[in-house]
């Protein structure tokens, strides 16, 4: 059926959904962020056990959660974009691959800065961050293949193909990586860092963790968004609804490409 | 109706090729696509031939989508793109074994009769990377003696072929076609002297 | 095979005597006794069946192997190589190669795996020959699953012939020979179906392998970490059907699905 829609209709209508849409978005998203924080930073109380330094987990724990999150969003804007040829889609998997790859490091990150004081090392080879080292590979893999094809549709496809074997993969990758994690004896330090994400944790940090989690996927959101509208209007520069939205008078193509 | 190209589109990138093609092929009929350098000749090709997904309209295969009858529409087409799909490492006979087998035939004895034919006499034996670019184009071209399919498409079938070469094919051609079969290509050549009737679908360059 | 060959001449005849009229509408007899030098097996009612195709794909293209052999020894060689390089690194001790002989024979099977893949689709896309198979009149799949069936045969089994010299170079000991042999056995497919993948998504470019491994690598970790442990657990004195079982799995998995990635990308690459 898709054959018979016009192709550019489509990010147009896209375009101005999201613009919509957007500061539903950001708004809640940057007074999540403030109160989980700061909630988080200076009003929860210390671990008996790691003090302070627990404090990490109201960045890290989003993080990791949504750097999963958004592989599979990204996963399934390739099925779309393959399934049905959806423009959009295309343009939407390569507006969320960097975005989940920045949480994906911001995890490994932060879970390097959270490992110093608690293992006495920057890296220990803990099943969540094996398994978040092998996920940052797979988004990069997928932009890297991206930019690789110098045509940008042939790109986009490429790169959804990808993500869905990716994506299929993912599971795996885990129940492997856990599994190779329990056979090769772990120190009682790395399960420390598990305890604090187990249901028996306290609800004074609890609470302000959940208010992290939605503030993270929120703003994550948003930046997708961004990207994703950016892209759009770099794709259709030249068509009218575009040079209409960006205030330049439409006059010849040839003046708008010196624009660009 | 053999094949129907309805309203094709295709866009490259940002350029839009050609829109708008519209194209019933007939038994019989011999379809020549012109067109300078870069109008999109390669591409409308690889669009009926299922290669290319177009970017706005449908082929047809006797009048259904060839998506919806690949198998039946791919077991009467013969394509032989601007890559001829010779394996430098084989011989002739080799190549062509695999050809005739694919399409569900097979050669009784060798068919030395048929190099003979495209003028590859006493080169059976060299595996293909040896010989010339008019040698191998010539041993792709082979195909088109013992094939069975009914639709040719041909991307430029007279390169590096020489005179001799070029008047066996057009031997070939109308054979095919009075047999009821259809051939669409894309040529420079002036085809309009030979004996057989020719269409022709003009592409223009479109900044 | 006899009585096939009398058929087929038969067949000739018969054809020959309904070509007739044809002939004489040439403009040559000569083209008329070519025509006839082919069969079909039934007049105007050719069957191309998939089998048949599977078949043909997998000798030419063992046959295109076999006149480039070099092509497949050199990521062999290159296996031996890097084995000989981990004594080297690591120090000779018995008990110390013992131990990671394993894990090194698998992480430099799978580097030497990437070394030769692009094999799988790359001359084919350069002499038209993968375009040609998308046009066959069988599943592409199929004639996807023939390409991967040969790909293991060439890369897979001489793997599978030296793995013995290996483990002895590393000191493996004697008791887990058998299961390292079968780990690659059920493994390797996993290295064909996903390299095949691969292949298909970068065929067109020109970057060669580096991307391909990046792409890659990630995606075999689970088969690097059920082989490794199927050979530690058999080392434990465990049984190590569990592992074993699950790489089965993931070769099941890959092998069957594999052929519909590799389908969209080949699509994506012959644009």
């Amino acid at each position: 059926m898709w054959r018979w829609l016009h192709p550019y209709a489509k990010p147009e209508a896209t375009f101005h959904l999201v613009q919509k849409l957007l500061p539903w978005f950001l708004v809640p998203g940057i007074v999540l962020s403030v109160l989980g924080l700061v909630w988080g930073l200076a009003f929860a109380p210390p671990d008996y056990q790691q003090g302070e330094s627990y404090r990490i987990i109201f960045v890290h724990v989003p993080a990791a959660m949504w750097s999963m999150g958004f592989y599979v969003a990204m996963a399934a804007a390739g099925l779309l974009a393959l399934v049905w040829q959806i423009r959009t889609a295309e343009l939407a998997l390569l507006a969320i691959a960097p975005v989940g790859a920045v949480l994906t490091f911001i995890s490994l990150f932060t879970g390097a800065l959270w490992g110093q004081p608690m293992w006495g090392t920057w890296w220990v080879w803990d099943a969540r961050l094996t398994a978040q080292l092998i996920l940052l590979f797979l988004y990069l893999g997928v932009m890297a293949l991206y930019v690789a094809f110098e045509d940008e549709r042939a790109g986009a496809k490429a790169a959804s193909i990808l993500a869905l074997v990716g994506v299929i993969n993912i599971p795996i990758i885990h129940y492997s990586v856990y599994w190779w994690n329990t056979l090769h004896q772990q120190s009682t330090v790395t399960r420390a860092i598990t305890r604090l994400e187990a249901p028996s944790i306290a609800p004074e940090m609890l609470y302000p963790l959940l208010v992290n989690i939605v503030a993270m996927m929120l703003i994550s959101a948003v930046l997708v968004m961004l990207r994703l509208n950016n892209e759009i209007l770099r794709r259709e520069i030249h068509r009218p609804w575009a040079l209409k939205y960006l205030g330049i008078a439409v006059s010849t193509p040839a003046a708008t490409t010196g624009k660009e | 109706m053999l094949l129907q190209g309805r309203e094709l589109q295709s866009v490259r990138g940002e350029r839009t090729l050609f829109s708008d093609i519209n194209l019933d092929v007939t038994s019989g009929q011999l379809w020549q696509i012109e067109g300078p350098n870069g109008a999109g000749k390669s591409s409308l090709l690889r669009i009926l031939a299922g290669l290319l997904p177009p970017q706005h309209g449908a082929v047809l295969f006797e009048g259904e989508s060839i998506e919806q009858c690949r198998e039946r529409y791919y077991y009467d087409l013969l394509f032989i793109g601007h890559k001829a799909g010779i394996k430098p490492e084989l011989t002739a006979i080799e190549n062509l074994e695999f050809y005739a087998a694919v399409e569900g035939l097979e050669f009784t004895q060798p068919p030395y009769e048929l190099l003979a034919q495209v003028g590859l006499v006493g080169l059976e034996d060299i595996p293909a990377q040896r010989l010339s670019a008019g040698q191998q184009r010539r041993i792709a071209l082979a195909r088109l003696w013992f094939s069975q399919t009914r639709l040719w498409i041909l991307d430029e079938p007279f390169t590096a072929l020489d005179v001799s070469g070029i008047a066996l094919l057009h031997e070939r051609f109308q054979q095919h076609l009075a047999h009821g079969g259809a051939i669409i290509l894309t040529s420079h050549q002036d085809l309009q002297s030979m004996s057989y009737p020719v269409q022709r679908l003009t592409l223009r360059y479109q900044h | 095979m006899t009585d096939q060959l009398t058929q087929a001449q038969a067949e000739t005849q018969a054809q020959a005597e309904t070509q007739a009229p044809i002939a004489t509408g040439a403009t040559t007899a000569g083209t008329a006794a070519v025509t006839t030098a082919v069969t079909k097996t039934r007049q105007s009612q050719r069957v191309v069946s998939s089998r048949k195709v599977f078949q043909q794909i997998i000798r030419r293209d063992l046959r295109v192997a076999m006149r480039q052999r070099s092509d497949l020894l050199n990521p062999l060689i290159f296996l031996l190589i890097v084995i000989t390089l981990f004594p080297l690194g690591v120090g000779p001790g018995p008990d110390i190669l013992g131990r990671i002989a394993a894990g090194v024979i698998w992480v430099s099977a799978l580097l030497s795996a990437m070394l030769g893949l692009e094999r799988i689709f790359r001359d084919d896309f350069r002499d038209g020959a993968l375009e040609q198979m998308l046009l066959l009149p069988v599943a592409v799949e199929l004639s996807v699953l023939a390409k991967i069936v040969v790909h293991w045969l060439l890369t897979a089994v001489p793997v599978l012939l030296i793995t013995p010299l290996l483990a002895l170079l590393l000191n493996l000991p004697v008791q887990a020979w058998g299961v390292l042999w079968l780990t690659l056995l059920i493994g390797t497919p996993i290295l064909s179906a996903a390299g095949a993948i691969g292949v298909a998504l970068t065929v067109s470019l020109n970057k060669g392998g580096a991307l391909l491994s990046l792409l890659l690598l990630p995606l075999l970790v689970p088969l690097l970490i059920f082989a490794t442990a199927a050979v530690e657990a058999t080392l434990a004195g465990v049984s190590p059907a569990g592992p074993l079982a699950l790489i089965g799995a993931f070769s099941v998995l890959s092998v069957t699905l594999a052929p519909l990635a590799v389908k969209a990308g080949l699509r994506v690459s012959v644009n």
